[in-house]
């Protein structure tokens, strides 16, 4: 049966995600099975349900495959160096406190190369919406041991097994002080795209760790097979524990993934806590920060 | 009569299958033809089935395919 090409625009109806893509960018470099596209679909999903204004929200992404996302939406977006997009967006929130803004990178970016930045953004509390997605390897130099592979895994730089303890990023975030925790995989589309929601309402660090395959280099490595029987391991292993303790969601090479909303509190952000120093300090001295204008 | 459409993309389509496995009632099946990459895009099987509630579209990495749901016309069951 002869499959008709569509184009982009079908019957009047085009793809909900398309206003939120760079079209003339399309087909974009990840490969076949791999889940960064699926996680880019719940994030426009998420922006579409929760109506924010597209003017007043920023995407910044580091360096590696996830890092590629800033350059493939049609919002305004950084694409920093290496293991810097927290610090690029830090910088952001600071000068533009009204600016949503959203930190889209990878495990590798994020918590090696830019593990400090990680932890210190989560410590001062600042409200930036972190959005990791983790493959369990650096998937775009070539398949290397990254801080979040699970121990026994066979990389390119481990070729007879991991042996390092891994990172367990959400039990990390939670220890450093971030508001909002949760951990989907890219088989869990319309749970992500409802956390990346909740996320944009708190005030905040807010991390959202997704698991995704890398079948190229992690899962063929492990023998594990492609993206798709990688979903259906997602689909089969995973377990649903919202406020489980995040010190027992460690992840292991093929065994249960624990997903859900692990963490969702309340405590003052960098700036309210700069403010009510400053006030507190400065009394009839202080001076509100002029209002940015963009013109 | 179908509740929803899918539409296809066929040249961004890389074959991972998601859309053909997760699909709640099984309207897709990969095809035995070649898009221009050399990839086999999914193609509806069970058109009548698809109530258009877009998780394929959700589930696309690579914005490949989606579905819409079918505005029932006034008067009409």
């Amino acid at each position: 049966m002869p499959v008709k090409d569509v184009g982009l625009v079908d019957q009047g109806v085009v793809n909900p995600v398309e206003p939120f893509l760079r079209s003339d960018r399309m087909p974009h470099i990840w490969c076949p099975g791999c889940g960064i596209g699926t996680t880019v679909n719940c994030f426009a999903r998420a922006l579409i349900e929760s109506k924010i204004d597209l003017q007043s929200l920023a995407l910044v992404s580091g360096i590696g495959c996830t890092g590629r996302v800033a350059g493939y939406v049609k919002l305004d977006s950084f694409h920093t160096t290496h293991g810097r997009a927290i610090p690029f967006a830090t910088g952001l929130k600071l000068a533009n406190p009204k600016l949503n803004v959203v930190v889209y990178s990878g495990d590798g970016d994020l918590s090696a190369i830019g593990g400090n930045h990680l932890i210190h953004a989560a410590r001062r509390n600042i409200d930036l919406k972190v959005i990791c997605v983790n493959n369990l390897i650096y998937a775009m130099t070539g398949g290397q041991t990254a801080p979040t592979t699970p121990g026994h895994a066979t990389t390119s730089t481990n070729p007879y097994g991991t042996f390092e303890p891994a990172f367990n990023l959400p039990h990390l975030v939670e220890a450093a002080g971030a508001v909002y925790v949760a951990r989907w995989t890219t088989f869990h589309v319309r749970q992500l795209a409802r956390s990346i929601g909740e996320a944009f309402q708190k005030k905040g660090f807010s991390f959202i760790e997704v698991i995704s395959p890398c079948p190229t280099l992690y899962q063929r490595r492990n023998k594990m097979g492609d993206g798709l029987d990688t979903m259906k391991y997602y689909k089969e292993q995973s377990k649903t524990r919202h406020g489980a303790p995040t010190s027992e969601v460690g992840l292991t090479l093929k065994g249960e993934i624990i997903v859900g909303k692990f963490v969702d509190r309340d405590r003052p952000d960098y700036q309210t806590m700069m403010r009510a120093q400053y006030v507190e300090a400065l009394g009839e001295r202080f001076v509100e920060a002029p209002e940015m204008v963009c013109s | 009569m179908a509740k929803g459409n899918v539409h296809i993309v066929v040249e961004r389509c890389k074959a991972c299958g998601f859309c053909v496995e997760f699909c709640p009632t099984k309207v897709l099946a990969l095809s035995s033809v070649f898009n221009s990459k050399g990839y086999h895009p999914p193609h509806v099987v069970n058109p009548e089935k698809c109530s258009g509630c877009d998780l394929c579209g959700m589930y696309c990495p690579d914005f490949a395919i989606y579905g819409t749901r079918v505005v029932p016309v006034r008067g009409e069951k």
